[in-house]
């Protein structure tokens, strides 16, 4: 029997793109997917089940499609997009609900992999160089979005050593670039002149979404437990980030820097959420080892999703695209999947 | 993991010394600066070493003795610290960049780094937040050359009158380090550095205000004003004499050493420094031209 694979957060950038390129491993037998929202890029064979904000209805699904693979992609690690509460919520109700699924007496769960943050580790002069899995923090986490993610992780931590038979992976993932996400940092690059906090030029590590979406799938196939940094090799100067997108930088002031950064948001020119104004004074470096050690290999070093990351900006900006985004219909789906009108190659 | 001898030419240029030594095709790394993991740029250092040759050369006039005993390998230099914005890092580090040709990464506070300017500048200049896990990296793993001031912030705080009287050298942290990482410690007595920015008083209360490790007044700022005072530095004539490397025959990598041994060899290296100092002071004929 093939592998029956739940992912959450089918609608976001991640959850759609990891089920394109799981539907193509022959392996997999069953793919579902949840998400409040439908998912935006074309699907061949994964169910797609709207859940609310909190995935209550994910212990369901798990036991009638006997799922024994859930693929978490759905953390939030961007605290511009929505409140706090809001983020709070989703992070750890979802992953409560997540959890209470697969520990229930007679689930078939076997393999959970999540996909958090380098965000855990925080960002202060304290910190060393490089953070490495077992690295605790030097300070107690201020915003909320890292106190989401800490308690995420306290949960598989405890979920972990409950379930003894579950391979739990922990993927932490240093800020991701590459040619089609938005984050506050690749809009900050994407500005005329880029915004640095002035008198500070601090080193940060950057991994390629390519490289995301090959280590979640790495971690699918190999079945590794445990925490997992993930990170492009090398770090760079935020001065040289912008240099390599060709653009001067603009200071902002290394006191008060909140608020002086408040006015950006208010106009609308960049945002710049707390964490990231902490990493932009001090950055951040992940020791990757221990992915390495367990035989993955990174395609792209933090400079080269820098400018991986660029030359797609520079495309989009002298080619318009002209395709049309992809709108999910559901009639149209449950067409192609269920009907028996279809001509199926079948398996057997 | 990285054993290989690293040969001049890498040391000079000290670009992004990958990790692993596994085979296997590197990815395209489009780098542009020359600023390694650790904030140091060569670049920048090179540009700091001709600036700072005036100085070293004409102002302090430096002379080692015994640069030979440094080794080969990694390993962890130990000074005594004095002057109350101290000369002896930038005249160590260049006497031992220019003479040996081998880089040195300075371990100090976390406060530099929360220094606008300053702080980067420090950085590029090789300096690292002083974390055990720092200092391992860059003595086990990339066999770099460590600069260390075990007595902190109490060095250059002493007053005239407490000079070349060495402060305890904290809890041995340094010790433990250099067994951690199986690292050689080698002493460095540095004269010279007390009367280059001499500490007449200490106001303590405003010291404790401005939550400073001391708040001095110098014979520079008597002298100059207390703007140019604490640029100018007076011309005192630097010796600094390299003392045998002290090695632990302890294994590296273990989760703990003994704490008596380690304050054991702490205080005997600190001796070893008193004794060298006591001894060049002796000889020392005049502290402005040695």
């Amino acid at each position: 029997m093939g592998r029956r694979v739940l992912v959450t957060g089918l609608g976001t950038f991640w959850g759609g793109r990891l089920a394109q390129m799981i539907e193509r491993d022959p392996e997999v037998e069953v793919i579902v997917g949840l998400d409040r929202f439908e998912p935006t890029v074309l699907l061949e064979r994964t169910e797609f089940v709207r859940a609310d904000a909190s995935y209550s209805i994910l212990a369901r699904i798990v036991k009638a499609a006997q799922i024994d693979t859930i693929l978490h992609t759905f953390l939030i690690v961007d605290s511009t997009q929505m409140s706090g509460r809001t983020l709070h919520e989703i992070n750890v109700i979802g992953t409560m609900n997540l959890l209470a699924a697969a520990s229930a007496p007679d689930s078939s769960v076997r393999n959970v992999v999540v996909k958090s943050s380098s965000l855990v580790y925080g960002a202060s002069p304290e910190d060393p160089v490089w953070f490495r899995e077992e690295s605790r923090r030097s300070h107690a986490p201020r915003t909320k979005v890292e106190k989401s993610l800490i308690e995420v992780e306290g949960y598989l931590r405890d979920f972990a050593e409950d379930n003894p038979h579950v391979c739990v992976s922990l993927l932490r993932f240093s800020n991701v670039l590459g040619p089609d996400i938005t984050t506050p940092l690749s809009a900050a690059l994407e500005l005329p002149v880029v915004p640095h906090i002035f008198g500070f030029d601090p080193r940060l590590q950057f991994v390629h979404e390519d490289d995301v979406l090959r280590a979640i799938l790495f971690a699918l196939e190999h079945e590794v437990p445990g925490i997992y940094n993930v990170a492009g090799d090398g770090l760079l100067p935020w001065s040289e980030v912008a240099a390599i997108c060709g653009k001067r930088m603009v200071p902002i002031s290394p006191y008060f820097t909140e608020l002086a950064a408040a006015p950006l948001r208010r106009l609308g020119i960049c945002d710049l959420p707390p964490e990231t104004l902490e990493l932009l004074r001090h950055g951040r470096g992940l020791d990757t080892r221990k992915i390495k050690r367990a035989g993955f290999t990174f395609e792209h070093t933090s400079a080269g999703a820098v400018e991986s990351f660029w030359q797609a900006v520079r495309l989009r900006r002298a080619v318009k695209p002209q395709a049309t985004e992809y709108v999910y219909e559901r009639d149209v789906e449950q067409f192609f999947r269920h009907s028996p009108a279809v001509v199926r190659d079948s398996e057997g | 993991m990285a054993g290989e001898t690293i040969d001049l030419a890498e040391r000079r240029a000290l670009v992004h010394l990958p990790d692993l030594s596994e085979p296997g095709a590197t990815p395209h790394d489009p780098r542009r600066s020359d600023v390694d993991e650790f904030g140091r740029s060569e670049s920048m250092r090179a540009l700091a070493r001709r600036l700072y040759a005036p100085i070293y050369e004409r102002l302090f006039r430096v002379e080692w003795e015994g640069l030979d005993k440094i080794p080969e390998g990694p390993a962890l230099l130990v000074a005594n610290h004095a002057g109350a914005i101290p000369s002896d890092a930038p005249v160590i580090m260049h006497g031992i960049e220019e003479e040996l040709g081998r880089p040195v990464y300075g371990l100090a506070d976390h406060l530099f780094k929360t220094l606008p300017v300053i702080g980067t500048l420090w950085s590029r200049a090789g300096g690292v937040v002083a974390h055990p896990e720092n200092a391992y990296r860059l003595l086990r793993e990339k066999r770099q050359l460590v600069l260390v001031f075990p007595e902190g912030s109490k060095g250059p705080g002493k007053t005239y009158d407490e000079r070349y009287q060495l402060r305890r050298f904290g809890r041995g942290g340094f010790v433990q380090i250099a067994m951690r990482a199986g690292v050689p410690v080698v002493p460095i007595a540095v004269v010279g550095a007390e009367e280059s920015m001499p500490i007449m008083f200490n106001i303590a209360p405003l010291a404790k205000l401005l939550g400073l490790p001391y708040a001095p007044i110098t014979a520079n700022a008597l002298l100059f004003g207390p703007l140019l005072g604490a640029v100018a530095y007076l011309p005192a004539k630097f010796k600094l004499r390299v003392l045998d490397p002290v090695h632990f025959d302890v294994a590296p990598d273990q989760p703990r050493y003994s704490k008596s041994r380690i304050m054991e060899e702490s205080e005997a290296i600190r001796q070893q420094i008193q004794e060298a100092l006591f001894d060049m002071l002796k000889q020392r004929q005049s502290v402005w031209f040695g």
